[in-house]
């Protein structure tokens, strides 16, 4: 709509460079000539610049990492100390719990956030629709700090009182699954983590899965309805398969933003350095070992350990966030060569 | 025919799964509507009544149990996404007009594209932990200049997204009719694409205000904190969001309750400008 007042201006302006053009051709066209090439590079050189700033990254880390990548090696991954005392330092406990509570964050995020999409895009009447998708797009515009607050005063007390006992009671005494829910309800802990992280990533994976869903040809769609099938078989059997790379995309990139996720896990996972089957327990992820301990950490061996956390956090959220890509890149390759 | 279907049992599963989905699926909306209901309405009650309060603007950060409020938290926030942008934002762009102008599709702009979303993706503590390890190491303090050399790096991917995408948007058509008229490239892409994508480029930019004035992990470690007025760049400068982290985790009522009171303000002014950035993206599409 604006593009018409734009092109009027842009035309007006155009006649004023004509005009200056024929007064003075020869400095004119030089200039033009001498500028274009240097404005072009100077483009590409802030584009080199996000190159610039990701190996920066990369390389600082593993630098600063170096002691314990010497030290360990590749067994860092998967030693359970984390001994400032006498600088024996493994990653075991944060790894586990940044997996963990991803994990949890994605049993309860996918599902809702599935549940989500298929209301924005099925079910809403028109003028809901915005409306609705632009509070669910709020959750994410909240600051992580605000969630670990509210987390720590609200949630954690009530999830303490009231959610994690009957957790106990129900499942305690079942066989193999009964470990994760053994132990003291202690409200701060893996359980509360991953309850807050999956409410931040409703909004993420909820925005894809909507918009993915809106790639499906109403053609498909009205077939399938033409048929006699209901919209829940609609979404099941004709939407779902069509998009099922791009949700795994929405996915994956839910994933990356839980695993990476710094405040809000920090105020309610319990910063302990244990290894606790039970999901009830406090624990520790690497983005909250860092918080808390970095501007505290005396002695080289425990700030390369740190950094080295930093690293394996770093290649981790960069995997998942090339997979989603890829996925996301697959399914609009398909969409190409289905139109 | 009525009749016929719903004595037929095939027919009436069918029907009840589907009314049994459909519900469950208003049920997840309201499950995510229930969650933002409730953060918020909790931040009006514990952190409304600090707001009213004129202290919170004009006195400093107390000791425990005395009486205070944010000033210098405020102001050094303030001063920080200020430069954060300012910095992040020329860069952020030109890197965007190469992309949408002149790489295109081009392998090195898809490749650009691609680390552009890794950097936007990336942990903000890791980014806090890059600028400590370049900057704060070297030079030995913690500083203001740290805090907003790490928001600018924040910055940097969502304007470059935006860009890229807002000037992609501009049609062809203009862009041809303008070097029809003999006009250089550079000329082109300042009075006329600019112009035309302006709106959508200074919501991206908005955006990126937003997702900064919120962000604490990566000044955990550059800007660290100061419980004094200062907004000496070269010297740690106090912030809101690591105030808030402090005086939330903190024992004291007292500094809770201000914790609660800044943590109610910025969520406010991240609301509205994610609320601004849409109307005034609304009005350009």
């Amino acid at each position: 709509m604006s593009a018409v007042p734009v092109a009027s201006q842009g035309a007006e302006n155009q006649d004023a460079t004509v005009e200056s053009r024929q007064a003075r051709l020869p400095p004119g066209s030089r200039s033009a000539g001498w500028l274009d090439p240097v404005f072009e590079w100077l483009t590409k050189g802030f584009a080199f610049l996000v190159f610039g700033i990701l190996a920066a990254i990369l390389v600082s880390l593993v630098i600063g990492s170096e002691l314990t990548l010497r030290k360990y090696g590749l067994s860092f991954l998967w030693r359970e100390d984390w001994d400032p005392v006498r600088e024996e330092f493994g990653a075991l406990v944060p790894i586990y719990g940044t997996l963990m509570t991803s994990l949890i964050a994605m049993a309860i995020g996918v599902p809702v956030s599935f549940g989500i999409a298929l209301f924005l895009t099925e079910l809403s009447p028109g003028w809901l629709k915005r409306p609705l998708g632009t509070a669910i797009e709020l959750l994410a515009a909240i600051p992580s700090i605000i969630y670990g607050m509210w987390g720590l005063f609200i949630l954690a007390p009530l999830v303490q009182t009231y959610v994690q006992p009957l957790m106990v009671k129900a499942f305690g005494n079942i066989p193999l699954i009964g470990v994760l829910f053994s132990g003291p309800p202690l409200g701060i802990g893996m359980m509360t983590a991953g309850l807050i992280l999956s409410i931040m990533v409703i909004p993420f994976i909820a925005a894809v899965m909507r918009d993915v869903f809106e790639l499906v040809p109403p053609m498909l769609k009205e077939s399938a309805y033409g048929l006699g099938a209901t919209t829940w078989e609609v979404v099941f059997r004709v939407v779902l398969p069509y998009t099922k790379v791009g949700v795994v995309g929405g996915v994956m990139l839910g994933l990356g933003r839980a695993l990476g996720e710094t405040m809000a896990v920090t105020f309610v996972i319990g910063n302990a350095h244990r290894l606790s089957a039970s999901l009830l327990a406090p624990g520790n992820s690497i983005a909250s070992a860092l918080a808390n301990e970095f501007t505290e950490a005396v002695g080289d061996t425990y700030l390369s350990a740190l950094f080295e956390l930093g690293l394996i956090l770093f290649v981790i959220t960069t995997v998942v966030l090339a997979l989603s890509k890829f996925m996301l890149l697959r399914l609009s390759r398909q969409e190409g060569a289905r139109t | 025919m009525s009749q016929i279907s719903a004595s037929n049992p095939l027919y009436t599963a069918r029907k009840r799964r589907n009314a049994l989905m459909l519900s469950v699926s208003a049920l997840a909306l309201s499950f995510g509507l229930f969650w933002l209901a409730w953060i918020l309405a909790t931040l009006l009650f514990e952190g409304g009544n600090a707001l009213l309060h004129a202290a919170l603007y004009y006195k400093m950060t107390p000791p425990p149990g005395a009486d205070g409020g944010l000033a210098n938290a405020i102001a050094g926030s303030l001063a920080m996404v200020v430069t954060g942008t300012l910095i992040g934002t020329p860069i952020g762009v030109m890197a965007g007009t190469y992309l949408a102008e002149y790489g295109r599709k081009s392998w090195l702009a898809s490749a650009t594209r691609f680390l552009n979303d890794v950097l936007l993706s990336a942990p903000s503590i890791v980014i806090g932990l890059f600028v400590y390890s370049v900057y704060v190491a070297q030079v030995r303090h913690f500083s203001g200049w740290a805090g907003a050399f790490a928001l600018a790096l924040l910055v940097i991917p969502v304007v470059v997204r935006t860009t890229d995408d807002m000037l992609k948007l501009v049609p062809s058509s203009l862009r041809e009719a303008t070097a029809a008229l003999g006009c250089p490239q550079w000329k082109m892409i300042f009075f006329v694409t600019y112009r035309a994508a302006r709106t959508g480029i200074l919501t991206g930019i908005l955006l990126a205000v937003a997702r900064i004035s919120g962000e604490t992990a990566p000044l955990l470690f550059t800007a660290l904190n100061n419980q004094f007025w200062s907004l000496n760049m070269n010297a740690p400068v106090s912030n809101l969001p690591v105030v808030i982290f402090q005086f939330a985790m903190s024992p004291y009522q007292d500094w809770q309750r201000l914790a609660w009171g800044g943590a109610t303000l910025i969520t406010l002014a991240v609301l509205l400008l994610n609320i601004l950035a849409r109307v005034l993206f609304k009005r350009t599409t």
